[in-house]
Parts: C-alpha cells; structure tokens; sequence
C-alpha cells in the first residue's frame, strides 16, 4: 500500500454531506444513549421522577380547597351551631374541631388549624328573632393557597345553614337568582388533573437540563470532548447528538409517565391529541436541551454547572404558570418570562391541547415561540461551545 | 513474625468484580529495604499495595502490617499513620488549586503536628525536592515530574516507617525521575529505618532496588534480591530476566523489536511541516517559535521534560489550538480546525485518557470505527484484528475506568490506529504501559512506518524507545534543543549513551550541576530523635480543621461558584417575591346575554365593575363560548338565560349558568368564590331595592379576620417560604460535590490512608458550606427587610438558631447524597431531584402540612423542610419565639444529626 493511497482512501469511502452529517449524528446518539444506560443512579431517579413523584405531587399537594383545617368555638352551643359545625366536613373540610377560645392562638401559630369560627353566645336566639348577628372567622393569612378560598367557603356554608334553618319564617326572603357554576374542563376542579401533568412538565424541564449540561460538563472534564474533535465531526453534530439524545429519553418517559401514570394510574381523562402534545414535548426538549448545552458551556464543572443549574430551574418552574397563575404575575415579569423561558409557552400549550382539547390552529403560536427560544440558545450554546472547547 | 519482615502476605486472594486481581499470593516482604513489584499491567500489583496499605478492604487472606492483622480496625487506627501512601497516577492526590505550600501543609494537619513542627518538615522536605522556589505556585499548575515530588513531600511529612509508591514515576522524563530517585535514597540514608515497596513498569528503574517481587497474573512468580534474581535467570539485564521468568506461552508472545531501515521517501512534500509554531497562554509561552519539517514514513521522536510544551505542540497539529503565531503544514495543506480530510487522515492520541469510561473496549472502538467512516464490512474484522493485536481480548466487554493504566494505554493506542491514518500523533503512549506491551506496539509502529508508509510523530520518556525513532527532538521550555538522527546527538555529545546526552542538554538548559548531588545530610548531624509512635487520638479537633480549612481554600479559589453560591439565592428570592403570587386578577370574562333586558345587563355590570375581572367581546352564540373558552381567550363565561329579567321580577328565581375554565384548577377555584361573592352582592342589592323581606343571608355577618398578614399579600407569606426554599436547594448542591468530587478527583486517598476518622472528614468539610449558608441567610434577611418590607416579628435568635440547626441538616442532606453515588454528575442529579420535589410541594410552600396526606405528609414530615417552614414564618410574621417553636427546633436537630450518621455509615473508609 503506498502513502498516498492510504491517505486517499478513507476521505473517498463513507458519505458525503448531509448524509455525513445524518450518520455522524446517528453514531454520536447511539453513544450518547449507551452512556446513560451505564448510569444506573440516574436511570433510577428518572423512572423515580416520572412515576412514584409524579404521583405523590399529584394526589398529596392539592392546590383545591380540600382537607381544610378548620376549628370550631362554639360559645352558643345551639342546634344551629351544631349544624355549622357539622356542615365544615370532608372531603372540603378535615372534620371541625371544637376548641376553647384559649387555644386559638396556640393552634394557629402552629399552624395546626388555617379556619378558626368562633360562634357567639345567643347566635341563634338573636336570628330567631330577626336581629343581625355576627360571627368571627379567623384565617392564617400565611396559608396563601387556602385562606382565600377557603373563607368565602365557609362564608357561604354558614349563609346556606343560616337560610335552611331560617327557611319558611315569613320574614326571610330566599336568594332572587339561582347562579350555578360549571367548570369546563374539570368539572370537579380536582387538581390531580393539573398538578400531574405539570409535574410531568417540569420534570421535562428539570432532568433534560441537567441530564444534557452534565453530558458535556462530562465530555468535557474528561477531556472526551478533546478527542471528538479531532476527528472528522463537528461541534453541532457533537450538540445535536446530545440534545436528540437526552431529548429523546426524557420524551419517552414523559410520554409513558403520561400514559401509565397520569391517565391510568390517575385516572386522569385527556381531552385532545396526546399526538400533538408529544410533538410539542418533542420541539420543548430540544429547546431544554439546548439551554443544558449553554449552561455547560458557561460553568466549567459540575460545582458550578449544578448552582447554576438549580436557581434557573426552579425560577423557570415556580414562574411558568405551572405552580400560579400566569395572570398573577407583574406584566413586566410575564413579558420577561415569555421572553427568556420557553416554559411558559409550553405550559399554556399543553393546558390547551391536554385539558381543552384545543388543535394547532390554537396552538400553533406557542410552538413558533418554542423554536424561536430553541434556536437562539441553540446558537449561543454553538458560539459558546467553540470558543470554550478551541480558545481559552 | 521475625524482626526483618514488614509486610506478610498469606493466602490473599482479590476480585473486582469477575476479574481476579490477586490469586492465593503469599510473599513476605522484608523490612528496610528497597522493595519493587514490577510485571505487566493489571497483574495485581496496585491491589497487592492497596492492601498492604489498608486503604482496601481484605477479601480473603490474611495482611500482617507491623507485627498486626491489617483486617483489624483497632491495628489499622494504631499503626495505619506510620504508613504513607501514594496512589496510581499523576498527582492523583494533590488539589490542584492548593499551592504546593498548602499541599504539604494539609497533609502535616492531618497528622496533627503544630505549626513550627510543619515549616520545619516543609522547608526540610521542599529544599531536598528542590521545590522550594516553586512554594507559592498552585500544584494544578506543576508539570508531572513536580506533581510526583510534591505528592512524595505529602507522603513523607509525618515520617513513615512505610512508604508504599504505585508507579511513582510513570509520565515522569527522565531527569526528574533520576532526581525522584536520589530523592528517595537520601530520605532513606537518613532515615534507614524506613521500609519502602514501589510497583513500577520501569526496568531500569527496578534495577536500582534492593529487592524484588516480579507478579504475572494475579500471582508472584519470582521474588528474591536481584542479584538472586538474575542469576537465576541466568540473564544480565532485568528486563530480560523478567521475561524469562513468564509461563512459556507469554514468553512466546514476545520478540525482539528490530528497526527496518526506511525507504526513501518518493515525495517532495513533507508529512508535517512547521515554521516558528508559538503558542501563548496568557503571559506564559508554552511553545516557543518552534520549526521542524517531518518526512513521511518517519518515526520523530518528542523528548523533553515535563510541561516543556510537547502536549501544545501537538495539540497545534490536531488543529485542537489554534497556533498564536507560525504556521503548521500537514501533507503540504495549512492545518485548519475544520479541514475534515485532514482529520480523517491522522490519528490522535491524548497523554490523558480521553475515551469514553462508560462505553466498554468494544463499544469505544466501535464508536471511533463508525465516525471515521469505515465500510461497515469491515469495521467487525478491524475491531477484531485490534483486540488481537493490542491484547484486548480479555477486557473486550469491560469499561475502562475498571482497567489498569497500561491497558487503557493500549486501548487508545487501538483507537488512534484504527481508521488507518496516514499520520499518528501520539502523546506519550507508552506512559505506564509495559515492557513487553510496548515491545509489541512498537512492533506495530514499525510496520506502519516502513510497511505502509505511515508517518509517526510521538512524544515518549523512555530512552531505549527514543533509540528506535528515525529522528529525535529535545526540547525545553517551549524551545527545541536540538534535532537529529539519535547517533548524531549522542555523537555531538560526546556522551556514552541517549539518557546522558537528554539530562546533560536538559540539565544544561535548567540551569542544573549535575554532578553536584543533593547535599547528602550528615548521618551523624542532629536527626530528631524518631518519636514515639502516638497512637492517632479518637477525636482530633486539628484533623477536623485541616480539612474544613482546605474545603475552604478550594472553595475562596473558585470565585465562580462562590457568586453562584451568594447570588443565585438573592436572586431567586427577587424573582419570587414579585413573581409568585396567589392573588387572582384581571380575569378574561364575557356574557352570552339571551335576554338582553337592564336585569340582565345589571348583572353583567356587576361583573365588569369588579377589579377581578376583565370584560371581552360579547359572546352570540353557544358554540361560540365553547370554542372561545376552549381556545382560553376566556376564563370565565356568563350564560343569561332568555327571560332573566322577567323570571326576576315574577321572583320565579331565574338561573344563571357561569362557566369556569377549569384547566388551572387553583384559578378556577378562586374564581368560583369570586363568582359566589358577586352574585351574592347582586341579590343582596337587588332585594334591597325591590323587596320588602330580608334574606336570611344578609342577617349573618362574617367577619373574617386575616391574621398574620392582614393585608393578605403573598410576599408576606412567600418570602420566609423562599428562605425555606432557598436554604435547602444551594447548600444542599453545593456540599453534594463535596465527597463525590474527591471521589472522581482521587484525592480520597488522603481520607483512606492518612488517620482522620470519618465524623471529622465528614463534618470538616460540611463546617465550610454552614458558613455559606448562613451568610446567605442573612443576606436573604436584609432582603426581606428592606426590599420587600417583611420585618421580622418574633425571636431572631430563635430564627437564627433555627436556621442554623437547618443549614447543618440540609448541608448534611447533599453530603449523604455525597457519599453514596459515584459521579458529581449523578450527585447533582439525585439532589436536585430529591430535594425540588419534597422542598416545592410537601413543605408548606403551597399547601400548609397539616393539610397534606398520605403519602404526601409522610414526605414532608420526613425532611427537614417541612419542619423549618413554621420557624422562617412563625419568626417572620407570626411573632413566634422559643416556645412555641421548640419541637421544631429539636425536630431540625434530629434531622442534622441522623444525616450525618447515615453519611457516617455509608462512607467507606476502606475501598472494596
């Protein structure tokens, strides 16, 4: 074999262009997905994320006025507070407890009790009697997600005893109006519905990041990255196989965790195509994991990625919409947010094709915002990556 | 056991895993002597130390240290700091950030001396290195030969009377290892007590010991004094003796190497050709004008000392630098970072391991076949003929973080060969590899060379390889020393042999006499007296502080993670406090009005005029307010019957259907109550003005107070949860690197082999991450307090305690995590994903606890963060001190220390 025809012969064989590209990649995602099948510890913690948290986030932190802890003094001790009494019971209400007036402070500076009634003496002898009387309610204004709701509860829970036990005294006119109140969607308003599918949202979010930065704070440690480049790929196919390929196991997951745990563990009904939301969860990951990618480019070890890592994960969760309302939010805050974070975007689309069945025509405006977001830190991931990997 | 024997070993048998390391070996290993344990890679000979040293757990078999059972706990904390142990690999237990003073210095705290008795030894050991100038300069920054000598000081601080080195000098150029040496001989004429046992792939090296194990396959075939050895054999060399002693069919494996002359090459255009090739890092220039041209079908050889700038230059020909001035050309073509066919021409291979330890052998070259392109027809007989080739049958199907040094060596060397490059750069590839392994590889570059034409560029420390090459280079200091045919140089010279003329050109430009030899000490000068062996004490406060001060250090040199660490938090708590909010407004709300009467639109009034909700275009149709509440343009959509009015005025009580957008089941709810208010409000009014009656609801009053927070405002409630939140999530990361990292880094031997206990290993290095903590925490406060105006109302030494017992827990979370994965990686991931869960949702952020159930409480009652939420709220806005908060705070207390005793339980001192 002469040296020229060695030095020929390799560049002449194989592919050429986008195919070159296409199997590069191909060949990168397979050893990508090899080394996270060598990890069991990880392999573990995302089963654990997508199964048993998912669950218990979903059935044990209920955002819906549910197991409210109420207590009860009850100075009148009349048939009508006995029937207050007996009206705050579950599922809305832990059964009411019966407290002296005492212990009310004690009580709620623990935080044992959220509701505490206190009914006066002669409560019911002074309705009996037509007279206007007044009841206390005591809310911890610290429980943010209760003590709202669950006083108007109360509230309308005593008018509705008040009127029944009154009801047929001539004196007492009924409500004018009849105003029922209907929720699409979810019509219990039972949110296992939502917090299952956001947790299986933000875990999406939270394990292709660090999954995708580690991946390349890895290479990168280990100086394997060192190696990939001196051979005939180039840094987006290095990326690209990263982001497909830990976009791609978190897409599985997500949508088994789907399937298997939020409909038919939770019984929790889909209203629209799981089609479109795997599609949207598909363009989501890729967008995650190119943010992975730019934080690896940015920290120069695991130390650092992991500190970075956390406070934007946790800002993207806890300031999407997925834990409060979008709405709640300053205006300028959701401007920033749908700016910076692709979550928001994705969490409105999947609460419209999930709950509302809505189709793409709907959605269609999230997804662009989905790519745009994607590809910019995909491009600076890209700058990133070359000037850290070849300049110092 | 008689006087001259140091180490026993009876009968030991280890596996890892499948593979057997160490079969049934017995050998008694003198004492005072010089001891060597040489043989090929992954024979056994760092398990067979690993286990004199007691920094590995015996499986069976029995190891006899200083007259005692190394299985023995209670003989292992007695004797165990009269051994020094230095590990596998370059400076593999050294923290590169540390200066070279601050190495030592640690390594003096861990065995408790005061701070006279450490300068003393410091100065003492650094002047015989000859590391004195170097004191300030970080050891991450020392070239190999440095780190070796560095490491040897670590080990020798506290005066071993065992000294046990794993291939102390592979990497190391010759100059530096020859200082290694003396170094070691003088520390011994002064010491003589001292018993030293070295494994070692150098045979030149082994000649210079006093006694040798020589192991081939788990067992020791040979052991003995030299001279013993030798004559045995019947050979005069070492290297030739020790293949005399291997089994008859590895023996057979083995051939001399025998270099071909070259033919001449018929191409005009050189293989690699530079001119005044400069590489700058900063101010440092580690690669110097450096010019050379290389024929194809060479064999150049790279010498020169450690950091002289081989590695740099080239990574300049990989294109993995770019070059700062010059230019390099290979096979005629400017070397650019994107030129593919040049790429695909050449073969790399990296000084340090650079292939994937989580693909196995065959996976690895499967990967590297597949990129470069080969016909898949052939890359299953290639991949196989390598195996062959490269003796990597065996391990085919093992990782290679599981394989000794030399086979991974040869693995890469594998890697590098495999597309058939026309040029191979290879950066020191017989580093660690042995004798008869790089015999046969030699072989192979040989062939390539003169068979196939194949040019070689190599960089190696060891002579006789460097006598194969066609042409040799020495540099130094980034500027090459001289170039030429190895005759030539030695000729010019006037040496007698290669290592001569490189130390003498080495040491001519170091600026070194060599014939000046390190100041041997007077023998009989004042020695301090041996002390007497004090048995390590249970609990040594020193021990603790050596590595809480060093935990620091690494973390003040790391500005980067301390701001992450400081800001990240402050940060978050901003976004939280302005972002996170329970309160519901501008509500998107439209009517479908089918009535159309002043009743009708007095009640939409009602609804437009709240500050709740936000009035959209009427809706005309029923379809239409499904499709406008499906697309979520509406939240809430009032549906008025035909009638209404009518219905209102006959009191035939008219109903109102309100329909909810129950995606966000949270918002829905809230709205719920709104919608329940309002129509309230409206009855109330509309009975007012044309009833006569009272209704039954209008003569109960509610007066509902919020305590507390009476303005009822989120931040009042959210920024003491974010203290929580952020308390937990930042600490917790940060110390879940804090043993992992030692872990992957090595620098865990100095936890195994030196006497600190675990409790002062675990909590030293959590002390440094409290500390963060709690500035953090008073950084939050500030926060609290001035920018969002949430005071504290209770006890502040009740908060601060509080805290504090918290951070202990939450650091102590990350270290528990720490200790039991492998991988900063999978630490960072488990506590992540352990902590966000249980610290967002089950800690009283969102829900209270005493409304949570099942499972659900279960998990928050059985974290700390559940737990401190009552305190930060309870201080902050409930007004809470002592005693009301008590069992909380011994709750966090428990949390702190069962954490710590679990991290205790599951640390090993002693690997597996």
């Amino acid at each position: 074999m002469s040296p020229e025809r060695t030095s020929t012969e390799p560049a002449r064989q194989g592919p050429t262009g986008l195919r070159l590209h296409l199997a590069n990649i191909y060949q990168l995602v397979i050893k990508e997905l090899r080394s996270i099948r060598a990890d069991p510890v990880m392999l573990i913690l995302v089963v654990y994320a997508f199964s048993i948290a998912v669950y218990t986030v979903a059935t044990g932190a209920s955002t819906e006025a549910k197991n409210l802890t109420v207590g009860i003094v009850d100075e009148d001790r009349s048939d009508l507070s006995r029937q207050i009494r007996n009206a705050l019971n579950p599922p809305l209400f832990k059964s009411a407890v019966t407290i002296s007036a005492r212990d009310i402070d004690e009580e709620m500076d623990h935080g044992r009790l959220v509701f505490v009634l206190e009914i006066p003496p002669s409560f019911q002898a002074d309705l009996l009697s037509g007279r206007r009387a007044s009841v206390q309610l005591n809310v911890d204004a610290t429980a943010m997600t209760q003590a709202g709701n669950g006083s108007v509860y109360i509230q309308s829970i005593i008018a509705q005893e008040v009127t029944n036990f009154l009801a047929g005294r001539e004196t007492v006119t009924s409500a004018p109006i009849n105003v029922v109140i209907r929720s699409k969607f979810n019509p219990n308003l039972n949110s296992a519905w939502f917090t299952s599918v956001m947790q299986v949202i933000n875990n999406v979010t939270l394990l292709t990041v660090i999954l995708t930065g580690a991946a390349l704070i890895r290479e990168r440690e280990q100086g394997t990255v060192e190696h990939l480049l001196v051979m005939p790929v180039v840094p987006a196919e290095i990326m690209l196989a990263k982001i497909i390929a830990n976009g791609l196991v978190i897409l599985v997951a997500a949508g088994l965790s789907l399937a298997v745990v939020v409909q038919w563990w939770l019984q929790v009904p889909i209203a629209g195509s799981l089609t479109l939301f795997l599609a949207g969860a598909a363009l989501y990951a890729f967008t995650v994991a190119a943010l992975g990618i730019m934080l690896g480019t940015l920290a120069t070890s695991m130390g650092q990625f992991g500190l970075l890592a956390i406070p934007i994960l946790v800002i993207m969760q806890l300031l999407s919409g997925s834990s409060t309302p979008m709405e709640s939010m300053p205006v300028w805050l959701q401007y920033v947010m749908q700016i910076i974070s692709p979550t928001p975007h994705f969490v409105a689309f999947s609460q419209a094709v999930l709950y509302r069945g809505a189709g793409l025509s709907v959605v269609w405006l999230q997804l662009v915002a989905l790519v745009v977001i994607g590809s910019v830190y995909f491009t600076y991931a890209l700058s990133r990556f070359r000037r850290v990997i070849f300049g110092d | 056991m008689s006087d001259g024997v140091i180490a026993r070993v009876e009968h030991v048998s280890h596996r890892y895993g499948k593979t057997v390391a160490l079969d049934d070996v017995s050998i008694d290993f003198p004492a005072r002597r010089m001891v060597g344990v040489i043989g090929p890679d992954g024979v056994g000979k760092s398990a067979l130390l690993a286990l004199i040293a007691g920094v590995r757990e015996i499986q069976t078999g029995h190891v006899t240290v200083f007259g005692g059972d190394m299985a023995d706990k209670a003989h292992r904390e007695k004797h165990g700091a009269r051994i020094a142990y230095m590990p596998q690999g370059l400076g593999r237990n050294l923290y590169p950030t540390l200066s070279v003073f601050e190495n030592i210095d640690f390594h003096g705290r861990l065995f408790g001396q005061g701070e006279a008795e450490r300068r003393r030894r410091i100065d003492e050991l650094l002047k015989a290195t000859g590391l004195d100038p170097f004191e300030d300069r970080p050891a991450g920054k020392l070239s190999g030969g440095m780190k070796q000598k560095l490491s040897l000081c670590c080990a020798l601080i506290h005066d071993p009377d065992l000294l046990i080195l794993d291939e102390p000098t592979t990497g190391v150029d010759p100059l530096s290892r020859g200082q290694f040496w003396d170094l070691i001989n003088t520390i011994r004429g002064r010491r003589p007590q001292m018993s030293v046992i070295v494994a070692t792939a150098y045979m030149d090296e082994a000649e210079r010991f006093d006694w040798l194990a020589a192991m081939d396959d788990g067992k020791v075939i040979a052991s003995g004094p030299i001279s013993e050895i030798l004559g045995k054999t019947g050979q005069t060399s070492l290297e030739a003796a020790f293949i005399a002693l291997l089994p008859e069919a590895k023996r057979a494996q083995h051939q001399e190497v025998i270099v071909r002359p070259r033919p001449a090459s018929d191409s005009a255009v050189p293989a690699i050709e530079a001119e005044g090739l400069t590489r700058r890092f900063g101010d440092f220039t580690a690669v110097d004008h450096v010019s050379f041209r290389i024929e194809r079908g060479e064999i150049f050889g790279f010498l020169g000392s450690n950091g002289c700038g081989k590695s740099t230059t080239m990574k300049m020909l990989t294109g993995l630098l770019p070059a700062t001035e010059g230019w390099a050309k290979l096979f005629g073509k400017p070397m650019g970072s994107n030129d593919m066919e040049t790429r695909r021409n050449v073969g790399y291979m990296s000084q340090a391991f650079s292939l994937y330890t989580e693909l196995t052998v065959r996976q690895n070259l499967e990967l590297h076949a597949k990129l470069y392109h080969l016909p898949s027809d052939e890359i299953e007989g290639r991949i196989a003929e390598l195996l062959e080739r490269f003796d990597l049958r065996d391990v085919v199907d093992s990782r290679p973080d599981s394989l000794p040094l030399g086979i991974k060596q040869r693995l890469q060397l594998a890697v590098a060969v495999l597309h058939r490059p026309a040029m191979l750069i290879l950066d020191e590839p017989t580093s660690g590899v042995d004798p008869i392994a790089r015999d046969a590889f030699w072989r192979t570059l040989i062939d390539l060379s003169r068979d196939d034409g194949v040019t070689i560029f190599l960089s190696t420390h060891f002579m006789n390889e460097a006598e194969r090459c066609d042409r040799i280079s020495l540099m130094h200091a980034g500027k090459v020393l001289a170039v030429g045919t190895p005759e030539e140089l030695v000729r010019e010279r006037g040496s007698s042999s290669l290592e001569d003329t490189f130390v003498d050109y080495l040491a001519e430009a170091a600026g070194i006499d060599r014939e000046a030899k390190p100041e041997a000490p007077d023998p009989n000068a004042a020695m301090p007296a041996p002390e007497p062996i004090r048995p390590p004490r249970r609990f040594d406060p020193k021990r603790l502080w050596a590595y809480s001060r060093r935990e620091t250090m690494e973390l003040l040199r790391d500005p980067i993670r301390l701001a992450f660490a400081f800001l990240g938090p402050l940060v978050l708590m901003i976004a939280f406090g302005f972002g996170i909010s329970f309160d519901v407004e501008n509500l998107r709300f439209s009517a479908l009005d089918q009535d159309n009467t002043p009743e009708s639109r007095q009640l939409i009034e009602a609804f437009s005029g709240s500050r709740y909700f936000d009035e959209r275009a009427p809706i005309r149709t029923a379809e239409e307010l499904d499709q406008r509440l499906g697309s979520g343009e509406l939240q809430l959509a009032i549906e008025i019957p035909p009638g209404f009015g009518r219905d209102l005025q006959s009191g035939r009580k008219p109903e109102v259907a309100v329909w909810l957008d129950g995606a966000m089941p949270f918002r829905a709810e809230t709205t719920k109550g709104y919608v329940t208010g309002l129509a309230a409000q409206y009855a109330k009014e509309w009975l007012a003005q044309n009833s006569t009656g009272t209704s039954a609801a209008s003569l109960v009053n509610v007066e509902t107070r919020f305590r507390y927070n009476q303005a009822f405002k989120s931040v009042n409630a959210m920024v003491p949860s974010v203290i929580m939140l952020m308390l937990i999530l930042i600490p917790a990361i940060m110390s879940a690197i804090a043993v992992v990292r030692e872990k992957e880094t090595g620098s865990i031997a100095n936890f195994q082999s030196t006497p600190i206990t675990k409790f002062e290993f675990l909590f030293g290095k959590q002390l440094p991450y409290i500390a963060i903590a709690m500035i953090s925490f008073v950084l939050l406060v500030l926060l609290a307090i001035i920018l969002f105006g949430v005071p504290i109302k209770g006890s502040i030494a009740m908060l601060v305690l509080g805290t504090l017992l918290y951070v202990i827990a939450t650091t102590g979370f990350g270290q528990l995590i720490s200790t039991f994965t492998r991988t900063q990686v999978s630490a960072v991931f488990a506590t992540a994903i352990l902590s966000i869960i249980p610290a967002v949702n089950f800690s009283g952020l969102l829900v209270p606890v005493a409304s949570l159930s099942g499972g659900a409480r279960m998990i928050g009652l059985g974290f700390p963060t559940a737990w401190y939420q009552p305190v930060s709220v309870g201080a902050f806005t409930k007004g809470l001190g002592f005693d009301d908060l008590s069992f909380n705070l011994v709750m966090l207390a428990g949390f702190a220390v069962l954490f710590l005793l679990v991290s205790r339980l599951l640390l090993r001192k002693q690997e597996l």
